[in-house]
């Protein structure tokens, strides 16, 4: 391998990272707000909103349907009026965003479900805020969950950065497409898959370690 | 300290469910410095009510007043003050799983907004109290039901309350721990003289720690008073079924198969006498047979406990004409022990 090639991976790797932390990020920042929202919203629930939940759960859905290459490209005005371009890795980074808000709403929706419904009962009866019951209960007893879900996030993200090389968002799925296929180079495709497999497996376990320390429900003896 | 005054609940009819009404005209009184018990099967509305009180549940009608306040008029901000003054303790326990035991004694002191070192001065002794503190940094998975139930009554009594509501706190553990929780909740009333309102499906926790007791049946009180006499009159029919299990009042089956309702010559008259409060110790069996001269077969009973007084029934057959039954039963009634005739045997 050329040290062209070598190069060329590295800058494809370092371009993967900052879309999916970008990404994850800001997707994080707006998606578990909005998951804890869609899991507090329904009827007799702490901020009950039956019709906002309902209109919301169908932007998530269909958000979560639509597959994300048609996300990208019919949403290129809007990636424009943010990132001022559609094109290169900065631009892809904001249909990835888009992608990532639903996905990580419903999943830290689901484990914010999961926590006991007596908690909740027992902090309204020590007298605490809908606020306080958020951060004090919900969030903290879902944060083995919640850490999973991030994981799966990322993980997600990593796969999803592969197709953004359609808008010259370049990273290792966009490398592993123009040289690996296009340019007949087979062991340039190996070793793009095998970098992807390594970082997958790397944030897969680091995930995993965390959700561990955090869930204290089980402990090993 | 509580009030129920014409308390009424009903939820409203669902798709596919009709209306329920939990509770109906209840009117019920709590002592200040009492431990009051509610007895009801489940489905009672037993839940409900105890929800009530610190406004978890609003009433469709009626008032529920603590402490001089109507809790159904109160907003969100001024609920959220009162329920600061009130502590629960539920049959799950309801602790944090991500929280030490320390952390979840703390928890009610930090939704009050107080500052990290009063909350180590307050959790610290509570936690001396209820006997754990050498669990201080456990978490709730490494603890056994009954230490649970310790730190939810710690956690409960942080904020320092006036009262104390007991959602069958004792209902998931074994009888050995239930005794110890409802040890610790009498000294708690005894040396703090917190107000307890529990609500329980058993008789042995009524029994054990509560000076008034309630029943509940389909949403209503169907009779209320102090535990003792409450339990010994046991008129309503859902008392006497819930005391089910309370020795002597349930006749053995060999008795009951042989039984007949007419006296006959020759019979054995059945005779169910009730001890209440300090009579039951009294030898007055004894002095039957040698006052009277009757002989007198023990069947069945037991004495037992309500209220920390004895109560006992006893099954006895008497070998004795009619009149001479008359006679033994106004000689116990003198003594200040009641009798039945339930039947006659040969």
């Amino acid at each position: 391998m050329s040290a062209d090639i070598f190069a060329l991976l590295l800058k494809s790797t370092g371009q993967t990272l900052y879309m999916v932390a970008v990404a994850g990020l800001i997707g994080s920042l707006f998606g578990i707000p909005l998951g804890v929202f869609l899991a507090n919203s329904g009827k007799r629930e702490l901020f009950a909103a039956p019709a906002t939940n309902k209109v919301l759960g169908l932007i998530v859905n269909a958000a979560r349907s639509t597959p994300f290459i048609i996300l990208v490209v019919s949403i290129i005005p809007f990636t424009r009026l943010i990132a001022g371009t559609s094109i290169g890795t900065s631009a892809a980074i904001v249909p990835l965003t888009i992608a990532t808000i639903p996905f990580i709403a419903r999943l830290v929706e689901t484990a914010i479900r999961e926590v006991d419904p007596g908690l909740t009962e027992a902090a309204r009866a020590m007298g605490a805020s809908p606020i306080q019951i958020v951060f004090k209960v919900l969030l903290a007893e879902a944060k083995p969950g919640i850490t999973s879900a991030l994981t799966l996030t990322i993980v997600s993200l990593i796969g999803y950065s592969a197709m953004v090389g359609a808008v010259g968002g370049g990273g290792l799925g966009d490398l592993g497409i123009r040289y690996g296929y296009q340019r007949f180079m087979p062991d340039v495709m190996a070793i793009v898959v095998l970098v992807l497999i390594v970082l997958v497996q790397l944030v897969q376990s680091a995930g995993d370690w965390l959700a561990r320390r955090f869930d204290k429900r089980i402990r090993p003896r | 300290m509580v009030a129920f005054e014409g308390v009424s609940k009903r939820f409203a009819a669902g798709r596919t469910s009709a209306e329920v009404v939990a509770l109906d005209g209840i009117d019920l009184a709590v002592p200040r410095g009492s431990v009051t018990g509610i007895i009801g099967r489940s489905g009672a509305g037993k839940s409900t009510l105890i929800r009530l009180v610190n406004g978890l549940e609003k009433p469709t009608s009626g008032r529920v007043v603590v402490d001089g306040m109507n809790i159904a008029e109160l907003d969100e901000k001024n609920l959220r003050d009162v329920r600061r003054s009130i502590g629960m303790i539920f049959q799950h326990f309801n602790l944090l799983s991500s929280r030490t035991a320390f952390d979840n004694i703390a928890l009610p002191l930090e939704i009050a907004g107080i500052d990290k070192q009063t909350i180590e001065k307050r959790v610290t002794p509570l936690l001396d109290l209820v006997g754990l503190s050498d669990k201080r940094d456990r978490y709730p998975s490494e603890l056994s039901g009954g230490q649970k139930q310790r730190i939810g009554i710690a956690r409960a009594l942080a904020t320092e309350p006036k009262l104390l509501l007991s959602d069958e706190a004792t209902s998931a553990l074994d009888p050995e721990t239930t005794r110890s929780i409802l040890a610790l909740l009498k000294t708690i009333n005894k040396e703090l003289g917190l107000t307890v309102l529990l609500i329980t499906h058993e008789m042995e926790v009524i029994k054990t720690i509560a000076d008034h007791v309630a029943v509940i049946d389909g949403g209503q009180i169907v009779e209320q008073g102090p535990t003792f006499e409450v339990f010994t009159g046991h008129t309503h029919a859902t008392t006497r079924s819930l005391l089910g299990g309370l020795a002597g009042l349930h006749l053995p089956e060999f008795l009951t198969r042989q039984m007949v309702e007419e006296p006959e010559a020759g019979l054995r008259t059945i005779l169910r006498i009730i001890f209440k409060g300090e009579n039951a110790t009294e030898p007055m069996l004894a002095r039957l047979g040698s006052d009277l001269g009757i002989e007198v077969n023990i069947m069945a009973g037991a004495v037992d406990e309500i209220a920390g007084r004895p109560f006992g029934m006893l099954v006895v057959s008497l070998l004795a004409d009619e009149a001479k039954i008359a006679q033994a039963r106004t000689f116990l009634a003198e003594h200040g022990l009641s009798s039945e005739v339930v039947g006659y045997v040969r």
